[in-house]
């Protein structure tokens, strides 16, 4: 039986996720904040902001990733080169034309040079919004890039704050990284289930799920998850001779739906991935005693994802991060799609490729947008890739 | 007479228009832009020249009472008559020249075999072509070049095997004449062209009906007109080489924005697709540029990609619009890139979508492209005018008048059939001016 | 008809320079011959960038400061960039990446031969100065994991609010203190001595000084310089390996002086045509140049009687012709008010109302963007800062696309086109408005 605890069948929910994927004007989000006037919605972009110090706002952090393959852009494009990937278009394209009009405030984060214009354009074109640029330490050390963060934290904390109204306070600090702790040990379960049985956790299913953490209030996506993992726990689900891959390089442009499934369609099970980073880039709980701030400055220094955007600064540790991926997935390849014109992960790829060479980890690359059309190309790849797993595991 | 001269340097075609005093068109040119752009300017002034004593000529027996419908029959007749002489004469010139390159190692031995072959095409070409200038009789393309070249092939072919002798030798020969006719200026005067082609004319049908006008002696009054070329002005595609003397060039964009504003005085947003590039082009009230943007590197939203697609299709590039009229269901075409294009293609058709779904789709991703230019050149306030080979493409036109009222609500949107001189009108209205401001403004 | 012509290629004429650009070519000469002559006199190599460019410090540590932009732009300078790029994405680097990180890889993959010849040196450290752009750390990643030599993050935060905080300038100068300056220490085997840095920073601003004098030479009518193309010749010292040292205090009071001769004369910009023809259009241009076809780029500019009287590129080492020197009296506190101050680490907002303020200032008639592909710092969302600008001043703004160093992306007759019809946009504007008055 494909039902949950409380009975929700796995179509449900995934149907669920899907009509939230769907909805480029947020209509879930809009109506939360509609049932109460003192609500407000934080949106931000990838790849990480402390969503606990929105939540604990009382309001609503929105993730924007960008408008997919079903938004037609015009007014965005008018604003970017050719040479500039897809996710900035879409996203002034949402705002142009009135889709989040009901955000409140809006979070670039640290990733690129790209979304870090795009924070300033937004303050020229959206001066109603609050806006900020949300910059993270590239030093780890406590005493040095540790004591910047978190006084950008601090900010931030005031920012919000004043957005409500009402000081925010460490205890409902405390309380919302509690709730967003249980959040992530979800997503660490999710994924650690879909790494063991991926047959019983499709890539595109468990995709959409977490995605739908981007739109929901978190205990409720919460919720969702478990539901989720319930319902897939308890079904029997076709098996396939696929080989496993973990998938990289899709940590801001979302890839289309339709290139995660192509990717399982063509023999390849996804057991690990860095898609939406930010419901899991911390990869620890975080201590609900003591200072708040100090405590999420702390876990995003010592116990967060390694990505592009991210400095490391052992040589030794550079790309290591994907080989325990691998490892810790039992994984037995790597599929790099990067976006087309991302400087952060194409730059990124040819390091971690050599450090997957000399761990004999066999790997593809190709680039994509998130409006790309053509799968032909990927399944060809991914089939070809998967094949050739097979040859090597059977030799 | 003064007349004014504009000339538009494209990258396939070159265009010219004769505007008079009074800014009325009174002669068009174009011909294919040769490798020698000078002579194609002077190819396409002349072609204009040539149209301007057509207009003339209308004119005058206009008004000596000459009904139209006898009119047009008439200078019907008259032009054809014209084209031919015209036509025979170059084809002289290529004979010649052809024969002249009968020489050298290639030809050892088969030489004056080669020669006759020579004469007999010619003896051939020559022969049919006053059906080629026959009433009705349609011409694929009314350049020296298209149509002497694909005859001329037809016959070789015939000859060669006739003849028993290589048909790449004669094909050679061709080749290698053609561009030195081309480039060479046209001779001889035109008046007495006109008048031979008057006395066929007249031979033909000595009852020409031109209401009481005695015809030979208005023909032979108007000849007598001098079209003074005034002022010059030339403009063209960002070419280091513009063959015109500096002051005499203006920008391309300006012309292009005055030309729309001549046709129609209110616009004041320009958007032309070429093969090459698309333009947004804002004007103020009096055809002034205010702001204009061009696409980049990209060639996703210009013509050029259209012939990709065709390509892809194994279409002509003409029948892509038609087709695309058919659909009722237009695919989300996603790439913009127009080399992924071809790869989203392929992948649509094998998923079984329908072409002219998919050609739909791929006209309004065009007209994305080129509406994000004209948004980025300041959008769409008022009357709106489409240019340029795409604006003839009705599937084009149809999401072109979708999108813009879509995102710009009711705008009045202009489209001229003769687009494709917009920026030779413009150029002209620039010559004139120049000319008002320093009537002394002949010397260059 | 004499109006149709056939133009005549004239001869190809030398590059006419003048007396500073001598001598700026000789300082860059005898560094490159220092760089490789570092084998035999075992002298340690820095590399670093030109934003947050710390070469006072660096100094500190008798080490010779080699930064891979400037070979870059040598690189494009010289016509290689174009060859070097191929080779890096022949060895696996997209694209679609930017093209000074390609021409650097390329040039190291063929052999790392330096502007004079002789092989570049390897650096000892590589000083990850992370400032005004994302791209420089996989740069230096790439390279550490090419040399595996000690590598210095120093993270410049990003003026996202448009201002300077004070957590901002501690986060700094911690750095500084804590990693930068052991590092350096260690790599060096010279001990730091802040007086040596305070002295460095003292002849920094009197070079600094006297470049804010040569740029704001362009308020004048005509203008004495340009900003853009000469410009790059003017800020190559002091964005490069002589901030800080008696030479550049020499080049740019020398600079000076010549600037201020020409304004008495009267004079217009030196070009490498000669000088410069009747100055007609007066332009303030944003993003870098392109250096592959530099010249030619520039001779579509004087050949038109086209000047740019400011530039923001002349800002990206440095803005100084907003106040900011080097202050010997708060040495660590001053190099990260550098850093944090350099054009690209600026907000949008920031560059809008700097540009604006230059089309006011130098009284020009507009605006001209060179989007260059590789560099999405100054690029991505330059057409809403042309928008913006143009709303601003009421002065028309125009956008070509090129590149810095990849010569694919340079089309001549493309941006020819959009140039005159620029100035002939601007023409007509003022011919109407002359009309209206």
């Amino acid at each position: 039986m494909a039902t949950s605890l409380n009975g929700s069948k796995t179509s449900d929910i995934v149907a669920r996720a899907q009509a939230l994927f769907d909805d480029l004007s947020f209509t879930s989000a809009r109506q939360w904040k509609a049932a109460d006037p003192s609500r407000k919605v934080v949106g931000y972009l990838p790849i990480y902001v402390p969503r606990e110090i929105i939540h604990a706002a009382g309001f609503l952090p929105l993730g924007i990733v960008g408008g997919g393959d079903q938004l037609e852009v015009i007014h965005g494009d008018a604003y970017y080169q050719s040479y500039i990937c897809r996710i900035p278009r879409s996203t002034i394209e949402l705002g142009v034309s009135g889709r989040i009009d009901f955000v409140d405030g809006m979070l670039f984060p640290s990733i690129c040079d790209v979304i870090r214009n795009l924070s300033g354009m937004w303050k020229m074109m959206f001066p109603n919004v609050y806006v900020r640029y949300f910059d993270v330490p590239q030093n780890y050390r406590d005493d040095i890039g540790g004591s910047y963060y978190v006084n950008e934290l601090a900010e931030l904390m005031h920012d919000l704050g004043k957005l409500r109204g009402k000081p925010i306070t460490d205890d409902e600090l405390r309380n919302s990284i509690a709730i967003y702790n249980e959040n992530r040990r979800l997503v660490r379960e999710l994924y650690e289930f879909r790494a063991e049985r991926p047959w019983q956790a499709p890539a595109a299913e468990a995709y959409l799920v977490l995605r739908a953490g981007l739109v929901l209030q978190v205990e409720e996506h919460s919720a969702m998850i478990r539901d989720y993992l319930a319902a897939v726990r308890n079904e029997e689900r076709p098996r396939r001779d696929n080989c496993r891959v973990v998938l990289t390089g899709v940590f801001c442009e979302q890839p289309p739906l339709n290139l995660i499934k192509s990717i399982e369609l063509a023999g390849c099970y996804v057991v690990d991935d860095d898609l939406l980073l930010v419901t899991r880039w911390l990869t620890a709980d975080v201590p609900t005693e003591g200072k708040p701030l100090e405590n999420l400055a702390r876990t995003f220094l010592h116990q967060s994802e390694s990505t592009a955007a991210k400095y490391e600064p052992d040589l030794k540790e550079k790309g290591q991060h994907l080989v325990r991926a691998v490892r810790r997935s039992r994984a037995e390849g790597v599929i790099f799609a990067c976006p087309s014109f991302c400087d952060p992960a194409l730059l990124e790829r040819p390091m971690l490729q050599h450090v997957l060479k000399d761990a004999e980890i066999p790997y593809i690359a190709f680039k994509y947008a998130e409006n790309s059309g053509q799968m032909q190309p990927i399944r060809e790849q991914a089939g070809t890739f998967a094949d050739s797993i097979k040859l090597w595991s059977g030799a | 007479m003064k007349t004014y001269v504009g000339i538009d340097l494209g990258s396939t075609t070159t265009k010219a228009i004769l505007i008079d005093e009074d800014r009325a068109v009174i002669g068009r040119g174009i011909t294919n832009s040769r490798s020698n752009y000078s002579t194609a300017a002077r190819v396409a002034s002349e072609e204009a020249r040539i149209d301007a004593r057509f207009t003339l000529f209308r004119r005058a027996l206009n008004a000596g009472g000459g009904k139209s419908g006898e009119l047009d029959e008439f200078l019907g007749a008259l032009e054809r008559s014209f084209r031919l002489l015209q036509f025979l004469e170059q084809l002289g010139d290529l004979e010649e020249t052809c024969r002249g390159q009968v020489k050298g190692e290639r030809f050892a031995k088969v030489e004056d075999a080669v020669r006759e072959a020579i004469v007999e095409i010619f003896k051939r070409l020559r022969e049919e072509a006053p059906s080629l200038y026959a009433p009705g009789a349609k011409r694929k393309s009314d350049f020296f070049r298209d149509i002497a070249g694909s005859r001329y092939h037809a016959q070789a072919e015939d000859v060669a095997r006739a003849a028993a002798i290589p048909y790449e030798l004669l094909l050679n020969v061709y080749d290698k004449s053609i561009i030195e006719v081309e480039n060479r200026p046209p001779s001889g005067g035109l008046s007495d062209k006109f008048r031979q082609a008057l006395a066929r004319v007249l031979a033909a049908d000595s009852a020409v009906k031109t209401g009481s006008t005695d015809v030979p002696k208005t023909i032979e009054k108007t000849l007598d007109i001098d079209l003074e070329e005034t002022y010059l002005v030339g403009t063209g595609y960002g070419r280091v080489t513009l063959p015109f003397s500096k002051e005499h060039i203006r920008s391309e964009i300006l012309c292009h924005g005055l030309g729309a504003h001549m046709m129609y005085p209110n616009t004041r947003t320009v958007l032309d697709i070429g093969g090459q590039d698309t333009k947004g082009i804002q004007i103020d009230a009096n055809g002034i540029v205010e702001n204009f943007q061009m696409n980049d590197r990209c060639a996703a939203g210009c013509g050029r990609y259209l012939g990709y697609i065709a390509d892809e299709m194994n279409m002509g590039l003409h029948e892509l619009g038609p087709l695309a009229m058919k659909s009722n269901r237009p695919a989300r075409i996603n790439s913009t890139c127009t080399v992924f294009a071809g790869a989203e293609l392929r992948d649509r058709l094998s998923l079984g979508e329908k072409r002219e779904d998919i050609l739909a789709g791929l006209h309004r991703s065009i007209i994305l492209r080129a509406i994000s230019i004209i948004s980025r050149s300041g959008g769409v306030t008022s009357e709106f005018t489409f240019t340029g080979g795409v604006a003839k493409n009705e599937a084009a036109v149809r999401e072109l008048k979708k999108v813009i009222k879509e995102n710009y609500g009711d705008v009045t949107i202009n489209i001229d059939p003769e687009s494709i001189y917009t920026g030779a009108l413009g150029a002209a209205e620039f010559a004139r001016r120049a000319h008002l401001e320093q009537p002394e403004g002949r010397a260059a | 008809m004499t109006i149709i012509v056939t133009p005549k290629a004239g001869p190809a004429k030398d590059i006419e320079k003048d007396a500073s650009m001598v001598k700026q070519k000789e300082m860059m000469a005898a560094h490159y011959d220092r760089l490789t002559n570092v084998p035999q006199t075992g002298e340690k190599v820095c590399a670093t960038f030109v934003p947050g460019n710390l070469n006072e410090l660096i100094m500190c540590f008798d080490l010779v400061n080699n930064l891979p932009e400037v070979n870059a732009i040598q690189s494009g300078l010289r016509r290689q960039s174009g060859a070097y790029v191929l080779e890096a994405e022949k060895i696996g680097h997209s694209e679609d990446v930017c093209t000074y990180v390609k021409s650097d890889i390329g040039m190291m993959a063929k052999g790392n031969i330096g502007p004079n010849g002789k092989k570049m040196p390897d650096p000892d450290v590589l000083l990850l100065s992370y400032t005004g752009c994302f791209t420089f750390m996989k740069w230096f990643e790439l390279l550490r994991e090419q040399y595996k030599c000690e590598t210095i993050m120093l993270h410049t935060p990003y003026m996202g609010d448009g201002k300077i905080t004070k957590n901002m300038t501690d986060y700094m100068v911690k750095q500084l203190k804590e990693e930068v300056i052991p590092k350096l220490e260690r790599v060096s085997g010279v001990k730091f001595d802040i007086d040596r840095l305070r002295e460095n920073l003292k002849k920094s601003a009197r070079a600094e000084d006297d470049l804010v004098r040569v740029l704001q030479s362009a308020k004048h009518k005509p203008s004495p310089i340009d900003a853009y193309f000469g410009g790059i010749y003017y800020i190559g010292p002091i964005f490069g390996a002589f901030r800080g040292t008696d030479d550049a205090i020499d080049y740019y009071s020398f600079l000076r002086a010549e600037v201020e001769e020409r304004i008495a004369a009267g004079k217009g910009p030196v070009t490498p045509d000669g000088d410069m023809g009747k100055e007609k259009y007066r332009l303030v241009v944003e993003g870098p140049p392109n250096y592959t076809n530099f010249r030619q780029f520039w001779k579509m500019f004087y050949d038109e009687g086209a000047v740019v009287v400011a530039s923001t590129y002349s800002k990206v080492g440095g803005v100084y012709d907003l106040g900011f020197r080097h202050d010997p009296d708060k040495p660590l506190e001053t190099l990260a008010e550098y850093c944090l101050g350099v054009y690209t680490n600026r907000s949008l907002p920031m560059r809008i109302d700097m540009i604006a303020n230059y089309l006011n200032e130098y009284e020009a008639d507009g605006l001209l963007i060179n989007s260059i592909k590789s560099c999405n710092s100054f690029s991505a969302g330059q057409l809403l800062i042309m928008r913006e600008v143009e709303k601003r001043t009421g002065k028309p703004a125009a956008f070509i696309e090129s590149d810095l160093v990849d010569p694919r992306y340079f089309s001549a007759a493309n941006i020819k086109n959009r140039l005159e019809s620029y100035f002939q946009m601007i023409e007509q504007k003022r011919a109407g408005g002359r009309a209206a008055a």
